[in-house]
């Protein structure tokens, strides 16, 4: 368990060292939120319609944009492959990494979200309905991105076949947080029972994705 | 299950069944066809458009069956490494999204006449998308990764990652407010639909299935020679 953490530890450091994790991501939303009613319109009423899909969608692309650098430099430099060969299972590295890259990536992003839906007038109360949603939502983007991450390590223009392949297991997470996250604002689905189900759909991905990550790391090192 | 492992043992089958499945396929079709556009009796609501539902119906069910089958082949190759199982999976891959996507443009033609919107972002319909896309991002996947072993493994754990879609898929209608008709004909208690109009269905449904397997077959003897083709050149370029 020490091992754990201590991989955690180092992922925490390598990122706040070599930057480009966290405020990258935060840019790349930045960018997202600003060219949403920049295309669409500034016409406040239609964008409290759209704020939580918008700032959800926008949270997502940034999630899975960084994604790839959960596995990439550790595969390119064979940190991976001695990780692989210690005696922490492969499992446990993927959780590890991936926690790491969600505290430093998913968590800075959902408690942004708010502040963010400032630019698409998300009104005061759907702030904690929006930052609750993003922050039970995120690991399971974090962790289903990892799975991509983990068969997409090493190949050719792989950040663009992950998104593909990521995306369509990200949908009923974005459905779900929508969903819970429009609770304040568009009146009759109550946040709960939404709100559960990304809980479950979040706590499902800790617990499963591991496992197919770790067989597609596997395979890479055969 | 290893006795066809070998290739050419497995191709030697393929040859022989081939003209009795394309031969099947034939009459199926003709009398499957002929049911659903002659002797099945227009509905009392929608009339003659019904008759979509004979291409919609066993098209969607084909769709799922064929990601089932290559979850299934994903599985085996996974586990015990069955050499034809990623042969079989991977094949399986573009004839499914064939259907699947049959299944979508069928529907839509459906929908535009009976909803008046050619589409709703319902749950069924946004689940047969995404099962399209899983499909698309396996096949990509296959054509990315480089070295064939390695690409059927990772191939093999996409897609059955990806089938908690079809649970989804076929329960969707159950669990969501959908303007799709729900299940009539997979019930537990058996199919709501009359004889005359369910076994025109029910004809249709296995002449896509042995198209299938004719289709399948033949794109698995296709792999298997270009794995071989693959082979002599780099044994040519390589030693």
């Amino acid at each position: 368990m020490t091992l754990v953490w201590a991989l955690i530890r180092r992922d925490l450091v390598l990122a706040m060292r070599q930057g480009g994790g966290a405020g990258m991501a935060l840019g790349f939303f930045l960018v997202v939120v600003v060219m949403l009613p920049l295309g669409l319109g500034p016409d406040q009423a239609m964008l409290t319609r759209i704020a939580p899909g918008a700032l959800w969608v926008a949270l997502l692309l940034s999630v899975l944009l960084s994604t790839d650098r959960i596995f990439q430099a550790d595969y390119e430099d064979g940190a991976l492959e001695v990780m692989l060969l210690g005696p922490v299972p492969a499992e446990l590295i993927v959780v590890a990494k991936t926690a790491a890259h969600w505290l430093t990536t998913g968590l800075p992003l959902a408690l942004a979200a708010p502040l963010l839906g400032i630019f698409l007038n998300l009104p005061a109360d759907a702030f904690a309905p929006v930052v609750a949603t993003t922050l039970i939502g995120s690991p399971a983007l974090s962790f289903l991105g990892a799975v991509g991450a983990a068969i997409t390590v090493g190949v050719r223009r792989g950040g663009l076949l992950l998104s593909i392949l990521v995306l369509p297991l990200y949908v009923p997470v974005l459905i779900f947080g929508v969903s819970a996250a429009g609770a304040a604002i568009t009146g009759p689905v109550s946040f709960g029972t939404p709100a559960l189900i990304l809980a479950a759909l979040s706590l499902a991905s800790i617990v499963l994705c591991p496992l197919a990550a770790a067989a597609a790391l596997r395979v890479h090192f055969r | 299950m290893f006795q066809y492992a070998n290739p050419t043992q497995f191709t030697a089958l393929a040859t022989t069944v081939q003209p009795w499945l394309v031969a099947a396929t034939a009459v199926l079709f003709g009398v499957g066809l002929y049911m659903a556009f002659f002797t099945a009796p227009p509905d009392y609501q929608q009339g003659e458009t019904v008759r979509i539902m004979f291409i919609h119906v066993p098209a969607a069910w084909m769709a799922l069956f064929v990601y089932t089958v290559m979850a299934l082949a994903s599985a085996v190759a996974l586990i015990w490494k069955h050499p034809l199982a990623d042969v079989a999976a991977k094949t399986a891959a573009p004839i499914g999204a064939c259907f699947t996507f049959l299944a979508l443009v069928t529907g839509s033609l459906w929908g535009k006449p009976m909803w008046g919107a050619w589409w709703v972002w319902d749950a069924r319909l946004t689940s047969m998308l995404v099962l399209l896309l899983l499909y698309l991002g396996y096949m990509a996947l296959w054509q990315t990764v480089e070295e064939p072993v390695r690409a059927g493994r990772v191939a093999a754990i996409l897609a059955l990652v990806g089938f908690v879609n079809v649970p989804i898929i076929k329960f969707s209608v159950e669990w969501w407010n959908s303007l799709h008709q729900p299940a009539s004909v997979f019930r537990m208690d058996g199919p709501t639909i009359h004889p005359s109009i369910l076994t025109p269905l029910l004809v249709m449904a296995l002449a896509y299935t042995v198209l299938f397997l004719v289709l399948h077959l033949a794109a698995m003897r296709s792999e298997i020679l270009r794995r071989r083709v693959r082979a002599i050149l780099l044994a040519r370029t390589g030693a």
